[in-house]
Parts: structure tokens; sequence; C-alpha cells
């Protein structure tokens, strides 16, 4: 009988014929935190009573999600980690080097790896084919001091994938448009796996945004295959030698199939406060935004910077609407000054903050006001995610985002590309 | 047994409303964190929660973020369970390695402020406001045995390995 991605990656790293609904212990090729799960894991760690690391070198700190640090608080959890990786020889990325996912991504994330992080967006990983998963700090520390741990191997929904996005429609719309038809519990404890003919064309960027939200279904993985786009993606990173197919079985065993013909696709949102609660954007134009925010480990890319700057491009924000831009990663920062985009951006009226996770959660660098609404290009939109429950978020692409930077209020992207 | 007051939440709580961001420079203060819990669902939760009573909610309760900081900040303000009729993926796990017990069962019929009584080993929650008694799903077998340490960590203290 033939294996899923999932059962094939599981059976690999467990030693054992892995089928869905089994237990297996694993082995963990790569195990890291960030700044708001780091501290607790590391104290539960040392709780354990691991002498050390049980593999330094696969063993990641990353201060993302307040970074800069805005109060003394995080300073003292930033310190913790610090002192740790001097400790340790844990990898850490400071103040600067950007969001956790987006440098698993270029650094360290392999095809057929089994990823486990102390944040749920570990899923991002899964767009290289590895079977990345996020966990609480308590499992993560346990990883930490023995390489491995327990899964239950989940039973996968087959996505398909045909035809060619319409202008100005992305791998978000597809996202948001999926969950909102399975809903955010449609896809809990299962493991999503994307294919068919659209998928060998689409960049590893748009994979990642798609692999990323595959958690706001509540699943545990969202896995691509590994193809030659993949590999392409590895060389350009100088780690090409880290390429290795990874393909589901022709005859694996889907619990659920999904036909998804990507041209009828128009640009979707979802509204506050769920991420299920979705519609296409012409439906909500005319809502006034008071703030949109680009990046994030969803779409914080060079790709989606590119999106954005080419709608602002000699163009102004609207004078009532704030844009804020935080390039995912210190690579993504680099790349976008080069080709101009960042130049565009602040020339329509865009504030840039450093690479990291920026006002995506509430933390710091754009808290909305009472009654204040965000279009988001973020993956959630719970009340109070952006630090006030009184405020409300909407999920939309870079494009929905650009667009309704220049209008003021939500906008369809199609009516400026 | 477990004897307690029913707190009704609704569908669809996220951890956010468990402990919402904006208290991220408290997660190493725990004492002071725990007196946000569940505060964007129900900001007088913190202050009429007692110890021995439960949680008790709709659909995917616990869904978003990997945070295990909200299963603690619920079991620290004294919950003994959490009742739901579903529940997000990695907020049960951290329920779990927690020690705090997650039962996945219709919650439709409990009213809040029912008094419950929970008997964990035979598998019962009987309403003792509304009369009515019924069974919660099983917790699969290898969680069970992290359940009965008292968390993952006490787990690991004790095999130092799994022993699944």
């Amino acid at each position: 009988m033939g294996k899923t991605l999932a059962e094939k990656i599981l059976s690999k790293k467990s030693g054992s014929d892995a089928k869905a609904g089994d237990i297996v212990i694993a082995g963990v090729d790569l195990v890291f935190v960030q700044d708001t799960t780091g501290p607790l894991t590391v104290r539960q760690f040392q709780a354990s009573g691991f002498k050390g690391l049980a593999n330094p070198q696969k063993t990641a700190l990353f201060i993302d999600h307040a970074a800069p640090s805005p109060n003394n608080g995080l300073s003292n959890d930033h310190l913790l980690l610090r002192q740790f990786a001097q400790q340790t020889g844990a990898i850490i990325s400071d103040v600067g080097g950007g969001v956790c996912h987006q440098i698993v991504v270029e650094s360290l994330a392999k095809p057929g790896d089994v990823i486990v992080g102390a944040d749920s967006h570990t899923v991002t990983a899964g767009g290289l084919g590895a079977f990345a998963t996020g966990m609480g700090s308590s499992d993560v520390a346990v990883v930490f001091g023995l390489g491995k741990t327990w899964f239950r191997v989940p039973e996968s929904f087959r996505i398909v994938l045909s035809g060619n996005f319409q202008k100005g429609v992305c791998a978000k719309d597809l996202v948001l448009h999926l969950i909102g038809q399975i809903g955010a519990d449609g896809a809990t404890y299962k493991a999503l796996e994307f294919g068919g003919d659209s998928v060998g064309a689409m960049p590893v960027s748009q994979r990642f945004t798609i692999a990323n939200m595959a958690v706001e279904a509540g699943a545990k993985v969202g896995l691509f295959p590994a193809d030659e786009t993949t590999r392409n993606y590895l060389a350009e990173q100088g780690r090409g030698e880290h390429y290795q197919p990874v393909f589901p079985d022709a005859d694996a065993i889907y619990e659920q199939t999904f036909n998804i013909d990507v041209a009828n696709l128009e640009p979707t949102i979802s509204q506050p406060h769920t991420v299920d609660n979705t519609a296409p954007v012409r439906e909500l134009k005319g809502t006034k935004i008071q703030q949109v925010f680009i990046g994030t480990c969803t779409n914080g890319r060079l790709e989606d910077l590119e999106i954005a700057a080419n709608i602002l491009k000699g163009k102004k924000c609207h004078p009532q609407t704030r844009l804020v831009v935080t390039p995912a990663s210190r690579q993504v920062l680099v790349g976008a000054l080069k080709a101009g985009y960042i130049q565009s951006l602040i020339e329509a009226g865009a504030a840039i903050l450093p690479p990291g996770c920026g006002p995506c959660l509430g933390l710091h660098q754009g808290v909305l006001g009472d009654g204040e609404a965000c279009l988001s290009t973020s993956n959630r939109n719970f009340k109070g995610r952006m630090g006030n429950p009184e405020a409300f978020v909407y999920l939309g692409s870079p494009a929905t985002a650009a667009a309704t930077a220049l209008a003021g209020e939500i906008t369809d992207p199609r009516e400026v590309v | 047994m477990l004897k307690g007051r029913a707190f009704k939440f609704g569908d669809s709580i996220s951890t956010d409303h468990i402990i919402p961001g904006r208290f991220a420079h408290l997660r190493s203060n725990l004492p002071e964190l725990a007196k946000h819990v569940l505060e964007d669902a129900d900001p007088t939760f913190a202050s009429r929660v007692k110890e021995g009573d439960f949680v008790v909610a709709g659909n995917n309760f616990g869904l978003g973020s990997s945070r295990e900081h909200a299963p603690l900040v619920i079991k620290m303000a004294g919950v003994k369970a959490i009742l739901a009729k579903s529940v997000a993926r990695i907020f049960f796990r951290n329920a779990i390695n927690m020690g705090l017990p997650v039962l996945i069962c219709d919650t439709d019929t409990i009213s809040d402020g029912d008094e419950l009584e929970i008997d964990l080993a035979v598998g019962t929650v009987r309403d003792v406001t509304s009369g009515n008694q019924f069974t919660f799903g099983k917790i699969p077998e290898a969680m069970l045995r992290i359940l009965d340490e008292g968390g993952l960590i006490p787990y690991i203290q004790k095999y130092g390995d799994f022993k699944l």
C-alpha cells in the first residue's frame, strides 16, 4: 500500500512502517524556539535534568517576535536565550535577523526533514517538503534533550490544484479560500498535502504562504512535494546539496480529496474575528482601513514586497491610512533594497520596520487603537490579536493590501494591477 | 472525583483570548501573567474562578498559537479540567503536558455556573444542577501515561525517555 508524504517522512525518521493513526517516535532534524516561547522551553529543559543539548547544531533560538525589545521584561527574556545559546552551543539568530520561519526555509530546513518548533507557524517549512510542526515549550524542551519526539501519524487530505491564477490573485487568496471552505477546525490533526498541475510551476514563496496557514485549518502539517522548483530554490540559497526528491506514492490513501481550479478564485479576505470568516474582497469594498500591514512569515518575502511595490510605485498611500512594512528576514530586506522595492514603498508613504514579526501579534510596532481596522497580510485575526480587543483585523494578500493602502478602504487589487 | 463550577465559553476561544500577545512581557512572571487568564473572552473570569472549577467550551477550544502559557495559566487559576466539544491540536497536547485534563464531550447542555462532578477514572460527568449525566471520549493511551505522571516534565524526570 502506498504512502502519503506524511507517512513516508515519518516512516523514514522513525525506522518503522508508519501508517495514519500510528504513534511513532521520530528523530528530529531541526528544533527551534522563538523569544516568546523560548524562555519557558529553557526552564523546562533545565527542570527535566538534561545535561546538554542532544544536537546543538540542530537546535536554534530566534529573537524575532519582540525584536528589538520594547520593554525590560522581554529584554530579560532575550538575555536568557543569549546565555543559553552561549552555554549550550545552540544556533542563535538575534535582532534584525528576521522571522524564525523565514530563516528556517532560507538556511536550515531540508526536504524530508522532521522539524519541530515552539511556534505554530513552524508548518511553513512544509513548503520544502519537510514534516514541520508546532509544539509547546515542554515538548520542545524534551526534543532539545533527546533529539526526538512522539507523533501520531496524521491522516492526510489531498488538495489538488489545477489551472492558473487570474491576474491579481495569488496563493494567499487560495489558502484563505480553502480555510473558508473547510473551516478553522476542518483539518484538525490532519496533514494537508498539496499536489496537482498548478504545483510544479508554483514558486516556493507561494508554497510557504500556503503551508504557513495550514495550521489555521487546524492541520498538523501542510506539505508540498520536493521537486525541481524546490531544487532550484535550495541551489539559489547556496545549499543545493540539501535537495532530495520527496513525493507521495501514486497509490497513497487520502482521507479526503479536494479539487480546486485556481483560475476560478478571486481576491479573498478574512473578516474579523476568525480566519475562516472569508469573503470575496469586492464584497467588502468601501470598508475604511486605518492601517495596512505587509509582512510576516505568511507574506513578508521578496516576492510579496515586489507585488506591493509594483502597485504603489510612484503613488501615495491614502492620507487616512498608515502603511507598515516588515521584511521577513535580513535577506529579504537586502533583496528589496537592491531591487528598489523599499524606495518605492517609502516614497509611497510606508514605514519600514526591521526584519521580524512586527505588529502581527500585538506586542509592539503598530498596535491598533479602539475601533481601528487593519488590513494585514498575516495569518491571524483573532480578537485582540494586534494588541487591542477593541480593534478589527482583516487578512488579505499583498496585492489587496497595497490596493487598500492607496484607496484607504478595502479594494479589490484587480482594479489596480 | 473532581467537583466544581462550570465557567461556560463559546466556540473558537483562541490562545489570544486565553492569554493575549500583548502580555508577552509577563511570560517570565507567571503569577502576574495568570491574572489575565481568558481576559479577552471574559474579563471577569480571573477574579471569579476558584480552585477546583472547570472551563467548559464549545468547538475548537485553544486554536491558534503554540503558547504553552495558555493551558498553564488556566491551570494556575485552579481549573481542574477543560471540557469542550472539540479542541485544537497543539493546545490539547500542551494541556496534557501541563497535567491538565481535556475532556471531549457534548457541552451544549451544561450552563454557566452549573455544579459538575467528574470521575476521570470511569469517564463520566454529572451535572448536579441539571441532573444530566454523560460520558467523555477516551484520552489516547500515550497521552494518558503523561497525564498520569502530572505532565511531560515529571514524566521525563521519572523515565528519562519516552516509554509509549
